[in-house]
């Protein structure tokens, strides 16, 4: 798919008429197309080559970027900073905004910040328990939650104002999600909760991993039964996994990952555990691609990055389309970052 | 005491009655409230709150109660302090993401909700940030002067 007017690197596209944000995401889902988003681990370093690197992996097959916060409680670079860096060159990065490290004033701050810096795309969420990372000793903030966090990102959008009340002069032009997680209890209240986060806001859902396709199934059902199909895009989470050890690993310690014993099972039996994984997501993108009221899928490939393309080439779900990427049409924009001059050995640490 | 705390959401059809007409009296009797004054009555009044509602629900007195939307389980005590529906993380079993031992107290709050009378629809309406300068005050005479301005 083609835009007449693509991205020039820091100068935001034009909002089409229906549009929130000049984003890219919400064009290729608003036209109807099948949207890949991917998840970037944000670095342990303040290179930002590093994120660049972790970007172009992706080069010709998502859509939109997004750049964790901080995911499983864990200390990483900032989702905004990457955002930030994406932009530069012309990604469509999704900011996530988790209420777990910051409260409404910061969040707010952040809100404007981003949009300032190109972001089109933000993710509301609660954020993990920090008890599940590498700082449990931390203070949990929870300060709003991710449908309190919708309701005052929407506010600042459309009515240009503060949860205070007090005036946005330049209202942040933004497309915004949540997250969803059909595969774990209340079930009966998942589609429910989801009516909560499209009245408080929700744009695009992006799901949790998704290994169980009855239970999507029936999630999709009653989604479509609270007529909640044409008012949100749905991308369904997906990942692969390296072995049947890792598989039992993460649904016992991730909180909120739900794997049935069919597939673990099916991962023991491989030859090739890992390329097994690969071809269970590829199978699991295709088949969830059918279901009614999917807009697209949210590949988070956690160190396997590499096997993205691989995998949406293999499943055909860009059907012949080539996402836009800082390049794709010729002779585009400086791709790369300059890194800064070397630190003369005088001033490096020993 | 969390045994109580369970016994409210299974109890929750009776509660949401008895504070309906509780309510209904306390709103009323807002000439008396006024005399005495709202400022002076906060500090006796969410005493008696806390005792009450501590007991029943664990009450975290955030001072903006909505119990009556939550299926008579508290959500302040959920560890995200979540008051619009659970988080992504609970257990297989229902049970809490960071404390295992508990039941979700969302869980809790669909099954409470589905109790009640005005409880099964209020559930599905979004809850407002939580305002911080209440904690610690009493929700009772909030709703009292509410009701009467």
């Amino acid at each position: 798919m083609r835009f007449d007017d693509e991205p020039v690197p820091g100068y935001p596209l034009p909002i089409l008429p229906g549009h929130t944000s000049p984003g890219r995401l919400e064009r290729v889902l608003r036209s109807g197309a099948f949207a890949i988003t991917a998840e970037l681990e944000p670095p342990d370093s303040a290179d930002p080559e590093d994120v660049y690197r972790r970007a172009r992996v992706f080069d010709g097959y998502v859509d939109a970027i997004n750049a964790t916060d901080g995911s499983g409680a864990n200390c990483h670079m900032s989702s905004l900073a990457v955002c930030a860096l994406l932009t530069r060159v012309g990604y469509a990065p999704v900011m996530q905004i988790s209420c777990r490290d910051k409260n409404r004033i910061a969040i707010q701050g952040d809100i404007l910040g981003g949009a300032a810096m190109g972001v089109c795309n933000m993710l509301c969420l609660s954020g993990d328990g920090v008890q599940t990372g590498d700082h449990p000793q931390a203070k949990p903030v929870f300060d709003l939650d991710c449908m309190s966090l919708l309701e005052i990102g929407r506010g600042m959008r459309d009515e240009h104002r503060f949860q205070s009340g007090r005036k946005v002069t330049f209202a942040p032009r933004v497309f915004f999600g949540a997250a969803a997680n059909p595969f774990v209890q209340p079930f009966d209240w998942r589609a429910q909760r989801l009516a909560k986060k499209v009245a408080a806001g929700a744009q695009f859902i992006q799901t949790q991993y998704c290994y169980d396709m009855p239970r999507l199934r029936s999630y999709m059902q009653q989604v479509e039964d609270l007529g909640l199909l044409d008012k949100v895009f749905i991308l369904v989470g997906v990942g692969p996994m390296r072995s049947a050890k890792v598989a039992e690993w993460m649904r016992s310690n991730v909180p909120g990952v739900h794997i049935p014993d069919a597939i673990i099972k099916r991962m023991a039996g491989a030859e090739k555990p890992a390329a097994e994984g690969r071809k269970i997501c590829t199978e699991i993108m295709q088949e969830v691609k059918e279901i009614k009221g999917v807009a697209g899928v949210h590949i988070m490939a956690y160190r396997q990055e590499d096997a993205v393309p691989e995998m949406v080439q293999n499943s055909g779900i860009l059907a012949g389309r080539v996402p836009w990427f800082p390049g794709r049409d010729g002779a585009g924009p400086e791709l790369h970052y300059t890194p800064a001059p070397t630190v003369p050995a005088s001033l490096q640490m020993a | 005491m969390y045994s109580v705390r369970l016994w409210s959401v299974r109890h929750a059809r009776g509660l949401e009655l008895f504070y309906q007409g509780f309510e209904r009296v306390f709103v009323a009797l807002h000439p008396i409230w006024k005399a005495v004054g709202y400022e002076r009555l906060e500090k006796p009044v969410a005493v008696v709150e806390k005792a009450v509602k501590g007991l029943l629900f664990d009450c975290q007195m955030c001072g903006q109660c909505a119990l009556s939307s939550t299926g008579m389980s508290c959500s302040m005590n959920c560890p995200k302090t979540l008051r619009n529906g659970p988080c992504g993380g609970v257990r297989a079993d229902g049970n809490c993401e960071v404390k295992p031992e508990m039941r979700c107290v969302w869980v809790e709050a669909y099954a409470g909700s589905q109790r009640m009378v005005e409880g099964k629809e209020a559930i599905k309406v979004v809850q407002f940030a939580v305002d911080g300068r209440l904690k610690g005050k009493s929700s009772w005479l909030k709703v009292a002067r509410e009701k009467n301005a």
